[in-house]
């Protein structure tokens, strides 16, 4: 029951910084539409350290 | 973590590792090495040739920058061969002139000088013509005149009327 | 007109990042709700129709297998598919046998007498029974009292796999690579694989580890970049591999990674790891043990981690998908839950096909990101 909670508040955190991962690389293609690759291989790979946080956390504590 | 480490299979980790090191050198070998040795090689094929292409634009370039030149200079020299030739027919023309003048001058001059040469011996020949006839005519005049003894004495008379008290 | 293909760029890239976040989103959640499940084996034979069985039967698929299981009649009991071959080290040394011994039990009831040693199989795993037992004893848990785990090199499902896609690798590469000998630009096959080729070189080695060192390395990364890539793409076949969803798969490609970043670290990678300049010298043992323990333990578990969670959950959800047809089925009726679970599966899948890619681009990037970081040579100031 509360690693099920605790997975609910890992899914949470994750989802509060991938949103913010892709908000503000959306924001920083509207501005800069011709940085669009940078900003995207940016993304994928702080996207992928955020992941493999979350996923640490939710292995851990499965 | 409890169920992951149950699922984790040192066997198939065995396997796994042997399989992918076996791959890469297999991979090395036979696949890698010679894909990425054609790859540069092809690039700096590409490569060598955009160079080459873009100093034969150069050279072309160059090429065109000396004809255009030399055209400029053939230009020039034909400019300056027109224009001496015409300063030179110019000069010729004005020596020509200028001689025809002083020439024309000259015989203008020496037509003068002849003329009044002529003018002069003329006036001479003239002035000592009409002295002649003047003695002639005067010795004519005279012997009429004091052809009788009277108008010898008139004119005697006449003359110390006129010379008295001088 | 440009300005109207530009913005069509952007949408499209637009359209790709939402993709992105969906999945990993999905990845992510999939793996929450997959934690608490019983792990409850089904019976042989028997028709898999409510949640518990389908739980336990993708719990079943995710696991490495010692047949290829294709499909099973429930009328008849009849399983298709073929048996792979059974590498074990016991006791009493190596044991070869074929996995059709244990006539596709999977909960130690058939027990394989080989030489002096008696092996069973309890949820894919093969246990050597203790000596003088006959039959295995189960705990509360599942847990059998009475045997222990063997050290299994058998040819597994896995392994099928993995030697497929390395037969696959050695083919296709090995086709692009001759082709060249015969002319510059490569025909048929060659023309996918080498812009493939080209991408991992200009994409992910050159901009992360230099344009000095990244040749040394280029091997490994294309090999486990394709490697993952054909694993992942295999794994969404009907065949069922579920390799780069094994740990110790993940575990042993990290474990490449770590070994090659650490071994072929610069001198400055280790002065800036272990004795950190600039920084107060009572802080620098601190930080050489927080930077240690990152790139010996976090780094390569991350990198492990992610690709192995990834391919589970999506797995995971893909299967749970399906099952929408039988769970469902009393709730909406046959058609309305079989058509939901296509679309639905269906529109997973191919974000399965998208993140296929971009777990082995991933591993790739960071691997090559840690390697980069590990040449580095810093300017000094």
């Amino acid at each position: 029951m509360y690693n099920l909670i605790g997975a609910g508040l890992i899914v949470i955190g994750g989802g509060i910084g991938l949103g913010q991962i892709g908000g503000k690389a959306m924001e920083g293609i509207a501005r800069q539409p011709e940085a669009a690759g940078k900003i995207q291989t940016a993304m994928i790979i702080i996207g992928a350290l955020l992941e493999g946080l979350a996923f640490g956390a939710l292995i851990l504590g499965k | 973590m409890d169920q992951l480490l149950n699922d984790f299979s040192p066997g198939l980790f065995f396997m796994q590792a042997i399989i992918l090191l076996v791959l890469i050198l297999l991979m090395r070998k036979f696949a890698w090495k010679p894909i990425l040795d054609s790859l540069q090689n092809r690039e700096e094929g590409i490569q060598n040739a955009l160079d080459s292409a873009e100093k034969a634009k150069l050279e072309m370039q160059n090429l065109q920058a000396d004809n255009e030149r030399l055209l400029q200079e053939a230009r020039v020299e034909r400019e300056t061969m027109l224009k001496e030739a015409r300063d030179i027919k110019n000069k010729m023309i004005e020596e020509a002139k200028s001689e025809a003048e002083t020439q024309a001058n000259k015989l203008i001059e020496q037509a003068q000088t002849a003329i009044e040469g002529e003018k002069k011996a003329a006036m001479a020949e003239l002035k000592s013509h009409v002295a002649g006839l003047s003695l002639e005519i005067a010795e004519k005049i005279l012997n009429e005149e004091l052809a009788g003894k009277d108008k010898q004495l008139n004119l005697v008379e006449s003359m110390i009327g006129d010379a008295k008290l001088n | 007109m440009s300005l109207v293909s530009k913005g069509m760029m952007v949408a499209k890239k637009s359209i790709k990042f939402i993709a992105v976040l969906v999945l990993m989103m999905t990845s992510i959640s999939a793996l929450a709700n997959g934690g608490e499940h019983d792990q409850e084996g089904h019976g042989k034979g028997d028709k898999i129709d409510t949640p518990e069985k389908i739980n336990a039967y993708i719990k079943h698929h995710l696991q490495d297998s010692h047949d290829f299981h294709l499909y099973t009649n429930h009328e008849t009991g009849v399983h298709y598919g073929f048996p792979l071959p059974v590498i074990v080290w016991t006791s009493e040394g190596l044991k070869v046998f074929m996995s059709s011994e244990f006539h596709h039990d999977d909960n130690g009831h058939v027990i394989v007498e080989k030489g002096g040693v008696q092996l069973t199989k309890i949820h894919s795993k093969i246990y050597e029974l203790e000596a003088g037992a006959h039959q295995v004893q189960f705990d509360d848990h599942h847990h059998p009292t009475n045997a222990h785990k063997v050290l299994d090199f058998s040819i597994t499902k896995s392994v099928v796999g993995m030697l497929l896609a390395g037969l696959l690798m050695i083919l296709g590469f090995g086709a692009l690579a001759k082709g060249y000998k015969k002319g510059a630009i490569p025909t048929g096959m060659g023309r996918v694989l080498e812009p493939l080729v080209i991408y991992v070189r200009d994409e992910i080695a050159r901009p992360n580890i230099g344009e000095k060192k990244y040749r040394k390395f280029m091997s490994f990364l294309l090999t486990v970049f394709f490697f993952i890539w054909i694993l992942n793409l295999l794994g969404l076949t009907p065949l069922g591999f579920n390799v780069t969803g094994q740990i110790a798969v993940t575990v042993c490609l990290a474990i490449f990674t770590a070994i090659i970043y650490l071994t072929s670290g610069s001198k400055d990678f280790w002065v800036h790891t272990l004795w950190m300049p600039g920084v107060p010298v009572v802080l620098r043992p601190i930080l050489a043990v927080i930077e240690l323990i990152g790139f010996v333990l976090i780094k390569p578990f991350s990198l492990l981690i992610r690709l192995f969670a990834n391919m589970t959950a999506g797995h995971f959800v893909v299967m749970s998908l399906i099952a929408l047809m039988i769970t469902m089925k009393e709730a909406f009726g046959p058609v309305a839950s079989t058509g939901m679970s296509f679309v639905l599966a269906l529109f997973i899948s191919v974000i399965e096909i998208l993140v296929a890619f971009l777990q082995a681009f991933i591993f790739t990037m960071l691997s090559s990101l840690f390697i980069g970081m590990a040449v580095e040579e810093h300017d000094h100031h």
